[in-house]
């Protein structure tokens, strides 16, 4: 596991935590992070098994690249606190707190958090943290719960309890979550953290994910949540970047490259000056471009 | 350290194995069931005692049906069986893991 704070993170996989035979495979689909969840796809009599199977897995599973994070049972259940200890002992990279209303969560699972790193010799700050926004209360509380510790890595919507919450339920339009994604993804980047969008259920329905999808990558998230390993390729194809926008970002490197170079302050590309957020953009589409495969490793454009 | 009451963890499910442990006077008897007995049979029943040891039973009765699980998946269903016997599911013995 080597943990990166700046990192791609266009899909989340969920691996329900007590079942062996998804454990072993989760690493082989490309997802960015997998999520193994001891919460809600964990039956309340199988709590300490699936605790145990995902322990021995992170301890003994090369999941190659990929973010390894956990989905712990709430702050408020009788299994939580074995289930920090258990993951934090793992070296797990990441711990999501479910139902996030408040900053006072995440500071209470922060303080967990550090007693378990000293209690099994863990370097204090190794493990990280996100929260799950489930409900409205969290919502109109994510800009505190974003810059609520320097754990942070990402805040994510939660859709199903969220609309429940509203009274409302999913509608294929997403008119209903509106407001939420616009919060969490402008408190996300306030924090300078990562925004993650909610699973898309309809697991048939491919169209519906990529209007989805392409919803989310407008507004800006960095990706989403994926129950399915089938989404991982239909969403990375979204989050890919055009031809057009990978030369232009090859070209925005270079130029700053010949202005390091001739030692000038000032960058000029076709006549325009080339500025912090032109250079931010071009450092994000070559990533996501090396990460679709559609660079060699110069940079130069190999896809279709 | 002695196991009381019979538990188990697991599943028939491909990938897994369930593992009954159960009181013993005998030492530790393990009775294996799985498709690749023969060839990996001495090394799932290794596996199993490991983990006995590290909980210092002594004596114990354990039934397990491998569905062609992997070494990790042997650890966890045998460490949760036992804690599941011993009472300490939410109270685990952190040396062990």
């Amino acid at each position: 596991m080597t943990f990166k704070k700046d990192r791609l993170r266009r899909t989340m996989m969920f691996v329900p935590g007590n079942n062996a035979g998804m454990l072993k495979d989760a690493g082989i689909y490309g997802a960015d992070s997998i999520m193994f969840d001891l919460e809600d796809s964990v039956s309340l009599a199988e709590k300490d098994s699936a605790r145990n199977l995902v322990y021995e897995a992170l301890t003994t599973v090369d999941y190659g690249d990929a973010e390894l994070v956990v989905r712990t049972n709430g702050l408020d259940t009788d299994f939580f606190e074995a289930d920090v200890k258990a993951m934090v002992k793992a070296g797990i990279d990441v711990i999501r707190i479910p139902k996030t209303e408040n900053a006072g969560m995440v500071k209470e699972m922060e303080d967990l958090v550090i007693a378990a790193e000293k209690q099994f010799g863990i370097p204090v700050g190794q493990t990280h943290l996100m929260a799950a926004i489930e409900s409205a209360e969290g919502v109109l509380n994510v800009p505190e719960i974003a810059k609520a510790s320097d754990r942070m890595i990402g805040v994510a919507l939660s859709a199903e309890d969220y609309t429940t919450d509203l009274q409302t339920h999913r509608y294929p339009d997403g008119k209903e979550l509106e407001f939420a994604r616009n919060m969490i993804i402008n408190a996300a980047r306030a924090a300078g953290i990562a925004a993650f969008d909610t699973v898309y259920t309809d697991v048939d329905n491919t169209q519906g994910l990529i209007n989805e999808t392409e919803y989310i990558h407008e507004l800006g998230y960095d990706g989403k949540s994926v129950i399915n390993p089938r989404q991982i390729p239909v969403i990375n194809k979204v989050f890919a970047p055009t031809k057009a926008q990978i030369e232009n970002a090859k070209n925005v490197i270079t130029a700053i490259e010949n202005a390091r170079l001739a030692g000038s302050g000032v960058i000029a590309m076709g006549g325009q000056m080339v500025d912090r957020p032109v250079a931010l953009r071009a450092e994000r589409v070559m990533k996501l471009a090396k990460a679709s495969g559609l660079v060699d490793k110069g940079g130069h454009y190999i896809g279709k | 350290m002695e196991i009381k009451k019979t538990a188990i963890a697991g599943t028939l499910e491909s990938s897994d194995i369930q593992v009954t442990v159960s009181k013993g006077n005998d030492g530790i008897k393990i009775d294996l069931t799985s498709d690749v007995k023969e060839r990996f049979g001495k090394n799932i029943v290794k596996t199993i005692e490991e983990i006995v040891n590290k909980f210092g039973i002594e004596n114990i009765n354990i039934k397990a049906v491998d569905q062609g699980a992997l070494d990790c998946v042997i650890k966890a269903r045998t460490i949760t069986a036992i804690q599941r016997s011993l009472g300490t599911s939410e109270e685990p013995d952190w040396e062990v893991l």
